[in-house]
């Protein structure tokens, strides 16, 4: 591939060189004439931005070209390509100009391209993951690179004492800052290459987590170390070592602080932007920037502020921003750091190619290496075998294979490490040059084989065999039960903390920092869905099954065809399992049993072939397999929603189903029984039918209209009938004897009133979305609820659209998920 | 919070449903506070509805079924002493520590047997001991898209039972169901790995 990306730019390349040399070239003269020119030729006038903007288009184009093939990006992760990439422009440049001029320079790197990147991070932190995990990934970020840090130098320094290394100008502090700078795990590097390998999400959230987090502990060692290497060896003291663990916590907790300020800030000014509505988004970027620049000018930790700043302020945000505005933000966010990381990952390949920043110590690289490796697989353990003991989803070896090899380094490494002065450190070259072999080691290397050995470590797991039909669907149904028992149990622990900060979200936080409308869907949304669930699960219901119903006329035509003679499968569905079949082979490691499986395969009898393949493609996926966590580059999943949708929408109607039959009997919805209540008086009132009389005489057209009513919402659940109609039955007996003891006067249930049906209001308020000309006839227990009900629909269905509102978070538990559910989720 | 306000920190008799259900008292505490997270207006057991109101549940297709089976024999609530039951199915099968669990007791609730009996009642919903082909076309129906038509549907569950039916009733009994599934490692996917 980068055979194919060589000559186009190469070109590119051309042109960025053909212009500033033409621009010498005509400058001079041009400077010289002081006569007026209708057009002048100004190269160094637009230089500086130029080059930038050419910079920014080569690499965009680049990513265009990769993508072209999708082969090559499935396999090698784009950060190395990009890498790959900048050190060929780099050699072109090199050989066209023997100066490297453009070297990624700390200032660029750390004041432009990274605060992008970390503020989307923040921004689209999955923040229940994210807070539910905080002390492990707490444990990592500073434990963990503190470890790393301390053993590589240690370790270092012990070889370079023993000589092996040759004669170097170091001392044990020089090492120390050395460890430091290579210790911590780079976000950027980590992201993109974890982009691409789908893991866990609680893995993936921790090793993301670490990599943001031990930015405060890496920017703490640094600063301390490299005052002690000025200081001088000697002059350290124990108070400077008191200093530097105090200094860790002002840097950590004040850059957090930091960060949570301007989020209060940001979130109260997007609070008063209604009528600057296209500059909204600005003020996110711009005040989130500040944040990062404020802590840089404190001193503190920048990434920690702006990490902070993003996780804080995006509930609402999100809320009080208009829809246009959140998009906005949404796809500039991801252009920029889309675009940062692309450009740091270009730059990275491009400085490499400078011999003067080279110095070959082989050992000294070798070991580096070595030690980082095995230092980050020794610290994974021991601290998974001490986290294990206190968390509740337990780390297994699989994790922490993945966490010791995800463990990247990048630009930030080489930002510092470039930063370093060379009077104070005198091998600051080979610090660099070694620093460069690390990063590109671990982002070209272990991102390239990390996704192997994913696959690998997963099919290792799976079973050998082709799963039996039983296997199959149970097995899928085990996954659904997990998933729904996970959910009952409550996946994540701190539920009480939990519950605790989001009343004193909602009593407080959220009335001052969010708008009052948004706050007011919000409330609402809390309080009263749980009062409206029921009348708007039964919108929800007609509404599915009049979709649902309309599908159903349509099926049959082609089911004909396909299915009554089940061993002529249909054409598609056969080509569809034949390249399923394909995918399977080529996908699965499984060596020799490949062969087995083939003669196997052509054995077995289509038949069996073809339902096997329908389950595979049309059972639903647990939740765990299509739920995105957090992606830099694509922004909604939708295949999830679909099925989302579909079985919420059965799931409704089954609710109502039940809510028909058990409602009144278990009288939870008081509201429901308040206007039961109304009802009945007002029945009361209407017909005077005399004492018990009227159920003795008619109980048989009740139960034909209760039928009727299961066939109309029934269509697909025909075995249900039965079930469905005894509860009816008995629910009826239930409201009989409620009634009977409650007010011994009368019966007077408007189930057994027979002038109820043809009661013509009632009917009129039909919702139009019943239209009259069908048969759809409304149950008893609808018919109770609906008069009341369209205007409680329309209210609550903009909510039920835009759910900008909702955050993932705090209310992940809450009733409002549901509508959430549904529409798109951009922070998934 | 409601009137009686304050959540009390320990679940009542906690010592009997541990004995019975083997979770570590950390876990029972952490159910608890589950339960009681729940069970919104305090009332000391959980309704349907109170399960029903977890989103997450309404977009799985066996959301309602799980739900049910927190509620056997038609009772309209359940306590803690009963919600920890349930999820004592999926405690994992620790095989290191087999003193717990006296020889003379019943199995534990997270054997291999009671994990599938679990799952076997999902789908046997009339409790006749067996997964009739209706039973089983109903559990495809809740499990697979709208794209799957009802006679493909139909198709499978015929296909399904008749794999497992070993003594050719046209429906799958408990033992059949056990031995089709005998090479499946329920005890690992049967477990969830916080339920400690």
């Amino acid at each position: 591939m980068s055979r194919q990306v060589g000559p186009l730019c190469a070109l590119l390349w051309a042109l960025v060189l053909a212009l500033p040399r033409a621009g010498a070239v005509e400058e001079q003269p041009v400077s010289a004439s002081r006569d007026f020119q209708i057009v002048t030729f100004k190269w160094h006038h637009v230089q500086d931005p130029y080059i930038i903007a050419l910079w920014i288009l080569v690499a965009s184009l680049a990513k265009i070209v990769f993508h072209l093939s999708h082969k090559v990006t499935s396999v090698v992760p784009e950060s190395a390509l990009l890498i790959a990439l900048g050190l060929v422009l780099g050699g072109i440049v090199w050989a066209a100009d023997h100066i490297a001029s453009f070297t990624m320079t700390p200032t660029l790197f750390f004041f432009y391209l990274l605060p992008p990147i970390v503020l989307d991070a923040g921004y689209f932190m999955p923040n229940r993951l994210f807070f539910g995990n905080l002390g492990t990934i707490l444990l990592y970020a500073v434990i963990g690179t503190v470890w790393n840090a301390a053993t590589t130098g240690l370790s270092l320094y012990g070889v370079f004492c023993s000589g092996l290394m040759g004669d170097l100008q170091t001392g044990l502090l020089d090492f120390l800052l050395f460890g430091s700078l290579i210790a911590a795990v780079d976000p950027v590097a980590v992201l993109a290459v974890f982009e691409e390998v789908h893991v866990n999400e609680v893995l993936f959230i921790i090793v993301f987590g670490e990599s943001l987090l031990n930015d405060a502990v890496t920017v703490v060692l640094y600063n301390v170390f490299d005052s002690f290497v000025t200081l001088g060896g000697d002059k350290v003291t124990g108070v400077d070592c008191v200093k530097g663990i105090v200094s860790f916590f002002v840097v950590s907790l004040g850059g957090t602080l930091v960060g949570v300020v301007f989020a209060f800030l940001l979130s109260l000014v997007t609070r008063f932007t209604k009528h600057v509505r296209i500059i909204e988004p600005g003020f996110v970027f711009v005040i989130s920037y500040l944040s990062y620049l404020t802590s840089e000018m404190l001193s503190l930790s920048a990434i920690l502020a702006i990490t902070f700043c993003g996780i804080c302020c995006q509930k609402y945000v999100k809320a009080n921003i208009s829809e246009q505005s959140a998009t906005t933000v949404r796809y500039t966010m991801k252009m920029l750091a889309s675009g940062a990381e692309t450009i740091i990952f270009m730059f990275l390949g491009i400085s490499a190619v400078d011999p003067v920043i080279w110095t070959w110590n082989t050992a000294f690289v070798l070991l580096t290496l070595l030690f980082i490796s095995v230092y980050r697989v020794i610290g994974v353990v021991l601290q998974t075998w001490i986290l294990n003991r206190y968390r509740m989803v337990q780390l297994e070896t699989i994790d922490q294979v993945v966490m010791s090899y995800g463990g990247l380094r990048g630009a930030v490494a080489y930002a510092l490490v470039v930063l370093l002065d060379e009077k104070k450190v005198k091998e600051k070259k080979l610090f660099v040059s070694t620093t460069l072999i690390v990063v590109f080691f671990t982002v070209i290397f272990q991102g390239l084989t990390i996704k192997p050995l994913v696959q690998w470590l997963k099919v290792k797991r799976s079973e050998q065999r082709e799963p039996k039909l039983n296997e199959k669907l149970h097995g899928r149904a085990f996954d659904h039960i997990l998933s729904a028992i996970e959910d009952i149990s409550g996946q994540i622990g701190h539920n009480y903390l939990r519950d605790k900060w989001s009343n004193f979200d909602r009593k407080i936080l959220s009335k001052v920092l969010m708008r009052r409308s948004a706050q007011k869907s919000r409330d609402r949304i809390l309080n009263v869905f749980h009062e409206l669930n029921l009348k708007d699960a039964i919108s929800y219901v007609a509404e599915g099954e009049r979709r649902g119903s309309l599908a159903f006329i349509r099926s049959p035509s082609t089911d004909n065809m396909v299915n009554v003679d089940f061993s002529l499968p249909h054409p598609s569905t056969m080509e569809a399992s034949v390249s399923y079949l394909l995918r399977e082979n080529m996908s699965a490691v499984r060596l020799d049993m490949q062969s087995l499986e083939q003669r196997r395969r052509s054995i077995r009898d289509t038949e069996d072939m073809v339902t096997h393949h329908t389950l595979q493609q049309y059972l639903y996926k647990p939740r765990q397999e299509y739920k995105h966590i957090y992606s830099r580059h694509k922004l909604i999943p939708s295949e999830a929603e679909k099925q989302d949708k579909e079985i919420f929408h059965r799931t409704m109607r089954k609710r109502l189903e039940s809510f028909k039959s058990a409602k009144l009997g278990i009288n939870q919805n008081k509201k429901a029984a308040k206007l039961y209540k109304r009802e009945r008086a007002q029945k009361r009132r209407n017909s005077s039918i005399p004492n018990g009389k009227l159920p003795m005489e008619n109980p048989a057209p009740n139960f034909t209209m209760k039928e009727k009513d299961l066939e109309f919402s029934d269509h697909e659940e025909a075995p249900d009938y039965e079930a469905e109609t005894s509860g009816g039955i008995e629910f009826l007996a239930n409201v009989t004897k409620d009634t009977a003891s409650d007010s011994p006067a009368g019966i007077d249930n408007p189930v057994f009133s027979l002038d109820e049906d043809l009661d013509p209001s009632i009917l009129a308020r039909v919702p139009p979305w019943l239209s009259p000309g069908e048969t759809v006839v409304p149950s008893q227990r609808a018919r109770v609820q609906i008069p009341q009900s369209p205007s409680n629909f329309r209210r609550l269905a903009p909510f039920r659209l835009s759910n900008k509102s909702v955050d993932s978070f705090l209310m992940a538990d809450s009733p409002e998920e549901r509508p959430h559910a549904l529409p798109e989720s951009t922070h998934m | 919070m409601g009137a009686r306000g304050s959540h009390s920190a320990v679940p009542p008799d906690a010592d009997s449903i541990r004995r019975e259900t083997g979770f570590s008292q950390a876990s029972l505490l952490r159910l608890y506070h589950r339960f009681q997270a729940l069970d919104r207006d305090n009332k000391g057991y959980l309704s349907r509805m109170d399960l029903q109101q977890i989103g997450a549940l309404a977009v799985n297709p066996l959301g309602d079924r799980i739900i049910e089976s927190f509620f056997p024999d038609g009772n309209h609530q359940v306590d803690f002493a009963g919600f920890a039951r349930v999820l004592a199915h999926f405690r994992p099968v620790d095989e290191e520590d087999p003193g717990m669990q006296d020889p003379k007791q019943p199995e534990p609730l997270n054997s291999r047997m009671n994990k599938l009996r679990f799952a076997f009642q999902l789908y046997d919903l009339d409790r006749d001991g067996k997964i009739s082909r209706n039973e089983m076309l109903q559990v495809l129906r809740l499990m697979v898209g709208v794209q799957v038509t009802e006679e493909q549907l139909e198709s499978i569950a015929d296909r399904t039972v008749q794999e497992a039916d070993i003594d050719g009733d046209g429906a799958v009994s408990f033992m059949e169901f056990t031995k089709s599934l005998e090479k499946m490692n329920i005890e690992q996917k049967m477990s969830i790995r916080i339920l400690k």
